[in-house]
């Protein structure tokens, strides 16, 4: 149906809130189909960058520039196609998993063929299909996070922007939507997933480091960890530090 | 019969029941005094179950607790009395300064002012802190929040220190900082509780509890969990290039082969039939760099937890 391929190029983002210098001067690129990896502890400036590229902050400088197979393309064509998974994400405790993607399919106003389609593959894939009589609110941490990204992904979108889905979620449920975004990941999706646990730098394609508002290092994951000749993204940022940037 | 080392926290034969669901099934552990303790499991294991009980906050359906010396016997307050509670997403009231914050929670556990003022002098000095105590909050950086958090929710001095994974979100420095005071803290007596999902944080216990739907499956120190459950090494295959997923599901399907897992941009490789693998090994050494490494504390947690089910 949609052949829809997008990429975000950002170009020297400064903003601030209140007092706090939130970004200061990132310029950077989302590629077309790639998952990114947008990491750095709490502060570093991850959510303002994900709510600017979104349009619902407005930078104080610098531009976000989206494209659609290389070509330069207005963001208002193609708002729809972009999901988006907050922290705080607004579900319904009450509300069933099936209820949910019922409301959620209103609300985008899918086609009841298309949805029914979707639902059945997301239903699959997320290996809920046996809970869709559970309500939200008697969900796990880790089933509640899947339920959101259902939620986000039901309208297909070409692009996802996702903020810290997987904080405080065990380790079993993280590697499992982990494996989800993989499988997104090859169906040509924009990913931009923004985590503070460093350790899943390594599961991105390509990772943008990020400390008090401005990026300390991008690249693929491992090209990142031979330039700085460090083991680990934790060296990376107690190098940083040692050497006084941060 | 001597008394020594005196545990900080007795549990025998703990159940917790809500309704008809059993949320902690017949546990019983002991912690003793100065140790750092791990308590891991998956979300709805019954970690917090447990740590309400322990914290005074829900009496047990059966069996017995013993909190520094106190049981439920003497009352819920005298169990709250030795506690400390701090967890990384709500300790401090960001609108409230560091000053207020201290005052309301002094308040809270009725330590009279003369003492509030000694402590709060004793545990800025021990956090290090020497910003203004009327500095807001939600003006301190993350990594000094945290250790904030961590001083108010010992103002009263208690025996026992429970936290919940402090320091998801801070910097690898300010984490690297907040754990040596938690070790200075033992070191000085107080016992430790640390529930978390950040393997980096449970690497850091002395022991480690793993439960799994109510029960506790394992309790060891960090390298002897590995040890035991990974007798031999883990096979690590590091992808020279684009690897074809075919290969992946045909090596999770080899008899030979127990499990293979994605680890980042790499794959965790574990044998049933280690004779297999030296056939196996030149097979696949065109596509894969590959070595053996020791097990991770998240190898060891996803094997003891899903084990079963699989």
């Amino acid at each position: 149906m949609q052949q829809m391929s997008i990429g975000i190029k950002i170009n020297n983002i400064k903003k601030k809130l209140g007092l706090n210098q939130a970004l200061d001067g990132v310029s950077t690129h989302f590629e077309e189909g790639l998952l990114h990896g947008l990491i750095g502890p709490e502060g570093a400036g991850k959510t303002t960058l994900l709510r600017t590229l979104l349009n619902l902050l407005t930078p104080d400088e610098g531009t976000v520039q989206f494209t659609n197979h290389g070509a330069d393309i207005d963001y208002n064509s193609i708002r729809s196609s972009i999901a988006y998974m907050p922290q705080q994400q607004s579900l319904y405790a009450d509300l069933s998993i099936s209820e949910h993607l019922d409301f959620f399919r209103d609300l985008y106003q899918i086609p009841k063929d298309v949805y029914l389609k979707r639902r059945e593959e997301l239903l699959h894939i997320t290996r809920l299909d046996k809970f869709i009589d559970r309500p939200a609110g008697k969900l796990s941490g880790g089933m509640y996070k899947k339920l959101g990204l259902m939620c986000a992904l039901l309208q297909s979108p070409a692009a996802i922007l996702l903020d810290e889905p997987t904080n405080g979620v065990d380790p079993i449920s993280r590697r499992e939507f982990w494996d989800l975004l993989h499988r997104l990941s090859k169906e040509n999706i924009l990913i931009i997933f923004a985590t503070a646990y460093m350790d899943e730098a390594e599961r991105c394609d390509r990772v943008h480091i990020l400390s008090t508002g401005s990026l300390i290092a991008e690249g693929t994951p491992r090209g990142v960890l031979e330039r700085e000749n460090v083991e680990s993204y934790d060296a990376l940022f107690i190098k940083r530090a040692a050497e006084g940037v941060l | 019969m001597t008394n020594i080392p005196v545990n900080a926290v007795d549990v025998s034969n703990l159940t917790v029941k809500f309704g008809d669901f059993i949320a902690v099934k017949n546990i019983s552990f002991s912690v003793e005094k100065g140790e750092i303790f791990g308590f891991l499991g998956a979300n709805g294991a019954g970690k917090t179950t447990t740590i309400r009980v322990l914290c005074g906050l829900l009496l047990p359906t059966s069996g017995k607790v013993k909190v520094s010396d106190v049981t439920y016997d003497q009352g819920i307050e005298a169990i709250k009395a030795k506690v400390g509670y701090m967890s990384q997403k709500f300790t401090l009231y960001n609108d409230l300064s560091i000053q207020e914050n201290f005052a309301f929670t002094a308040s809270l556990r009725k330590i009279p002012s003369d003492t509030l003022k000694r402590r709060t002098k004793e545990l800025l000095d021990f956090i290090g802190f020497s910003k203004p105590m009327n500095t807001l909050v939600r003006d301190l950086p993350g990594g000094i929040k945290q250790q904030v958090s961590l001083a108010a929710s010992i103002l009263h001095d208690p025996e026992i220190i429970f936290l919940d994974e402090p320091t998801a979100g801070v910097t690898p420095v300010a984490r690297a900082r907040f754990w040596a005071l938690i070790k200075q803290l033992a070191k000085d007596g107080k016992t430790i509780f640390v529930t978390t999902h950040y393997m980096d944080e449970a690497e850091q216990c002395g022991r480690i509890a793993l439960m799994r739907t109510g029960e506790i499956i394992a309790l060891d120190g960090p390298e002897n969990l590995k040890k035991t459950t990974f007798p031999d090494p883990i096979i690590e295959l590091n992808p020279k290039g684009t690897i074809p997923s075919e290969l992946i599901e045909q090596l999770r399907n080899n008899k030979a082969v127990d499990s293979i897992d994605s680890y980042g941009m790499k794959y965790h490789l574990i044998m049933k039939d280690s004779q297999e693998w030296n056939r196996l090994s030149i097979e696949i050494a065109p596509f894969f760099v590959i070595r053996q490494i020791p097990p991770s504390l998240e190898d060891v947690f996803i094997r003891l937890v899903e084990g079963v089910t699989r």
